[in-house]
């Protein structure tokens, strides 16, 4: 659904709560500054998904806890509830349903300098952007990440272990950033990952608001494997367009996807009834390299096309509609997803 | 056939730049999204901290509608390391939140 299943580890609930507790704890004893008081976020959403004719109904919370400590350090977390009901197969007839609660990440951020922020923990892997930035239940326009969001990821979506990042260079025409990490194998229930490294490098254009970045990373356990990625995103200035790609190569397959959004503010700017229509349209293709099929992406070629008219209420509520079709040699069928997602954003507690 | 349709999906795709374009052309800004207390004034110029907002917060999402000034801190310090904000960065999203 809304976030690929590689970012939804399966732990169990107590230990998963117990982590996110602790570190609102950690947060509640460290408490700094009027303006730093802890903060819960995120998105609370109903969805459906109809493919080939069954349908599946998705509840799912995902809370984010950011919290500052001091002037250079903040511990941020998040989570992600969910109870799925889908279809039994066969003639069965009737209705599943199961739980999923778990730890997406769960990091510490410290603030060296202005060019560098070491990243411990359990923290959400910088390939390509999907995975760090569009994963959000209340940030992604489709419910359906893309095919392609497996790659260069681990399959957990997440590593174990340490980054570097930050701005190597800013001026006023361009910046150029940088993320590096090292990730340890770990079976630990709450903190599973696979060994490996790489980084993501990227420079962005703030003036044409255009970016471009390259992706690597290596799988160090194992078959070792590579992993290339690269992205580009552009939203023109004074409108609300957005345009963004990216492509990635494994070792047994690659592809790509193409999203673009727009919202007018022709008919009464952009928060009147007709400007909180938006329109989304993304195409992936994906291509099979051999026949191993390891990494999460479809078995054969496949192309998907999909058609998303979201609508921005008030109160932080989109509601999200779609419309998919997927071709490849193993069949063509249609996806139909409808859903309601509301974002949270408020203070951990009364700040001062 | 299957080609064909992708091919028409394609072109679909490529006509969204062509209209967003003639609609920056039009001169029409863009309506401020933002509600309090990311909102500006009307008349009121662009600040460093509305460009860095623009720039960077919103390339991803968008403005949630308000929010407590006791965590303007702790969101200006999440999108630093989220999207590898310089401390000058930081400071005029800091003020844009807190004028």
């Amino acid at each position: 659904m809304l976030s690929p299943a590689f970012s939804l580890k399966r732990r169990t609930a107590s230990s998963a709560i117990c982590c996110f507790g602790f570190a609102l704890a950690v947060a509640t004893a460290h408490s700094g500054f009027a303006q730093d008081t802890p903060l819960i976020s995120g998105g609370a959403g109903f969805l459906t998904s109809t493919n080939a004719g069954k349908t599946t109904y998705l509840s799912i919370i995902e809370p984010l806890l950011a919290a500052p400590m001091g002037r250079h350090v903040l511990v941020e977390s998040r989570a992600a509830l969910l109870e799925s009901f889908s279809p039994n197969s066969g003639n069965q007839g009737g209705y599943n349903h199961t739980h999923f609660v778990g730890l997406t990440y769960m990091q510490g951020d410290y603030i060296a300098s202005r060019h560098f922020t070491i990243v411990g923990g359990d923290f959400l892997i910088p390939f390509n952007t999907y995975n760090e930035r569009l994963s959000p239940i209340w940030i992604g326009n489709l419910q359906d990440g893309p095919l392609i969001a497996p790659l260069g990821v681990f399959s957990s979506g997440s590593g174990l272990g340490g980054m570097l990042r930050g701005n190597a260079i800013a001026r006023d025409k361009y910046s150029v950033d940088y993320a590096y990490f090292y990730s340890a194998r770990s079976r630990n229930q709450q903190f599973s990952a696979q060994r490996g490294n790489g980084g993501r490098a990227s420079i962005y254009l703030p003036e044409q608001r255009f970016e471009v970045g390259l992706s690597y990373d290596r799988l160090l356990q194992g078959t070792h494997e590579n992993f290339y990625g690269a992205h580009a995103w552009w939203e023109p200035k004074d409108t609300s367009f957005r345009l963004r790609s990216e492509y990635a190569r494994g070792h047994h397959a690659h592809g790509y996807w193409v999203e673009a959004e727009y919202r007018t503010s022709a008919f009464g700017g952009i928060d009147s009834a007709i400007g909180r229509i938006e329109p989304v349209i993304r195409i992936q293709q994906t291509f099979r390299r051999d026949t191993v099929v390891s990494d999460g992406l479809p078995p054969v070629n496949t192309q998907r096309a999909d058609f998303g008219l979201d609508y921005n209420l008030p109160h932080n509520t989109r509601i999200l509609i779609s419309y998919s079709r997927q071709f490849s040699a193993a069949g063509s069928h249609n996806v139909w997803e409808t859903g309601i997602v509301y974002r949270f954003l408020f203070p951990a507690w009364k700040g001062k | 056939m299957i080609s064909r349709h992708f091919a028409l999906c394609i072109l679909a795709l490529a006509s969204v730049p062509a209209l967003a374009l003639a609609a920056q052309e039009n001169g029409k800004p863009e309506a401020k999204a933002y509600k309090d207390p990311v909102r500006r004034q009307a008349g009121q110029p662009q600040d460093d901290g509305e460009r860095v907002f623009k720039q960077n917060c919103s390339r991803c999402h968008t403005a949630p509608e308000g929010f407590s000034p006791s965590i303007s801190g702790t969101i200006v310090r999440h999108m630093r390391v989220r999207a590898a904000l310089s401390q000058h960065d930081e400071e005029a999203l800091l003020h844009f939140f807190n004028p």
